[in-house]
């Protein structure tokens, strides 16, 4: 290649030239070379980028601290490097239906994942549930509230309170029934903050920009400096938050994807779900 | 006819809203700053620019970022504001108008402050010659001259301000009846599948920017 190469730029740089273009000729030939070298570079990172094998994980963003954590003990164990994509369960899903090469898919709700399943994006036999959480209410840890209960987010000192957006966020759905559950959701419509996924209603509540947020208990133990959880909701409230994991239909390598679901319900996998508070499911 | 329903009428009003109040406070403050950019020398000139420019090319979720930083409730100007008015601009309608003005403004600076550089010296000089004082030079002679790039840049700066996205939902959120814009609009109606109704407000949006920038092409064939 080398070769073909230097004769190519010799014979546009070749005798039919007389001297007088022969200064601008140069020139010409630099921005050529910097050209091909650019060329050059762009094939060989992307050969290099396809050379491992590589699976595609689609994961709530609730699950981003475990799951990075799983991901480093997976990559060196199968050779394969798992590329992550967080985000909130409802636009993951739109994602795959928009035909996102995905391979593996782990939403934080059940309603998400029979939608994939219904519209048969997934391959139901390798569905499995393999982590539970909570839904707790956090204020920032600085803030002088005298907020006790979800009750208490109608009160008057409480301004803004930061939910999922329970259209495409679970954390949001589960917000919304917790909500209904105390019947205080027109009381505090106003209040309300929709995030784009749970992660920016903790970040909100971190910042100070809203008294009050409605997270998971995992999220908030990140944050357990800078945020307060005022009270877990009884899980009589809302659903179960229970993940579940399956993988995409189309996926181009079934056995790395079936390895990462099997990495997380073993006991290793369990090990780490636990450190950042889910709670791994039998 | 499901579809022209009170949510997307919302979101029209309110990008209209949003845009034309970002649209005329750009105007009242882009137009002298390109003048003094323009036709002044002062220390820190082109820094300035550049750091008034910077929106047009930074990602507008940076410059959302920074008007956080600035005018969030413990932001650097916003956590003054909110002691002594208890108001804070996150998550409001003037959020948006906020981060559209930022983001417009550029457009509006680099227009008129080009057109302003290219109007003729000389005319400029007789004005002076005649007596007039620099007020009245730059509102009867220079203004007039540079107009058509600053209704250009005026007719850009409403288009850029309708289609905001990125500034808005860091700033303003994404609230339901409150701060949903169009471009926000869509992007939750996009989210949540209902695609009949972004349809709707997709090609009406197309639509609206479209007739803008026909606007912009046709005033300035006519003057040309």
């Amino acid at each position: 290649m080398g070769k073909s190469i230097s004769s190519f730029i010799k014979f546009l740089s070749g005798d039919i030239w007389d001297s007088r273009q022969k200064e601008f000729d140069m020139k010409k030939r630099h921005r050529l070379f910097i050209v091909l070298f650019s060329i050059c570079l762009v094939t060989l990172t992307a050969s290099f980028a396809s050379a491992s094998e590589a699976i595609t994980v689609s994961a709530a963003i609730s699950l981003k601290n475990a799951f990075e954590e799983i991901g480093k003990i997976y990559e060196p164990k199968h050779h394969t490097k798992v590329i992550f994509n967080f985000g909130a369960s409802g636009n993951l899903l739109k994602q795959i239906a928009g035909g996102a090469p995905v391979d593996v898919f782990a939403s934080a709700a059940q309603k998400d994942m029979d939608e994939a399943e219904k519209q048969g994006f997934i391959i139901s036999e390798t569905r499995r549930n393999f982590a539970g959480n909570s839904v707790v209410l956090i204020v920032p840890a600085d803030a002088k509230t005298s907020l006790k209960s979800f009750e208490g987010l109608s009160l008057a000192e409480i301004k803004r309170i930061a939910a999922g957006n329970p259209k495409t966020v679970p954390a949001g759905r589960y917000a919304d029934e917790v909500f209904h559950y105390y019947n205080i959701l027109d009381l505090i419509k106003e209040k309300l903050i929709f995030t784009e996924n749970v992660r920016q209603a903790l970040d909100y509540v971190v910042r100070g920009e809203v008294d009050a947020g409605v997270v998971y208990a995992t999220d908030a133990a990140i944050e357990e400096k800078t945020v307060r959880v005022v009270v877990t909701a009884p899980e009589s409230s809302h659903k179960p938050v229970i993940y579940p994991v399956a993988i995409v239909k189309g996926t181009k390598n079934k056995p790395a994807a079936m390895a990462f679901i099997a990495l997380l319900r073993s006991a290793q996998g369990k090990e780490i779900l636990q450190k950042y508070g889910f709670q791994p499911t039998q | 006819m499901t579809f022209m329903d009170e949510e997307i009428f919302f979101s029209i009003r309110l990008s209209l809203q949003v845009a034309s109040v970002a649209t005329a406070l750009i105007i009242l403050t882009g137009i002298p700053t390109a003048y003094l950019l323009a036709r002044k020398n002062f220390r820190g000139r082109e820094i300035l620019d550049v750091v008034l420019t910077l929106p047009l090319v930074l990602p507008p979720t940076v410059t959302g970022y920074y008007l956080i930083i600035v005018f969030g409730r413990k932001g650097i100007i916003g956590s003054t504001i909110y002691e002594w008015t208890g108001w804070n601009i996150m998550f409001t309608w003037q959020a948006a108008v906020l981060a559209s003005f930022v983001v417009a403004f550029p457009l509006m600076l680099k227009t008129a402050r080009a057109a302003i550089e290219s109007v003729d010296e000389n005319f400029i000089n007789v004005s002076y010659t005649l007596g007039h004082s620099e007020w009245k030079t730059a509102l009867l002679v220079i203004l007039p001259l540079a107009k058509r790039g600053i209704v250009a840049g005026v007719v850009l700066t409403f288009a850029r301000a309708m289609g905001e996205f990125g500034a808005t939902l860091m700033i303003a959120g994404n609230l339901p009846g409150r701060t949903d814009t169009m471009p926000i609009a869509i992007y939750t109606l996009a989210g949540s599948g209902e695609w009949s109704k972004a349809h709707v407000m997709v090609i009406l949006l197309t639509m609206i920017s479209g007739f803008f920038l026909y606007i912009v092409n046709r005033y300035s064939k006519r003057i040309l």
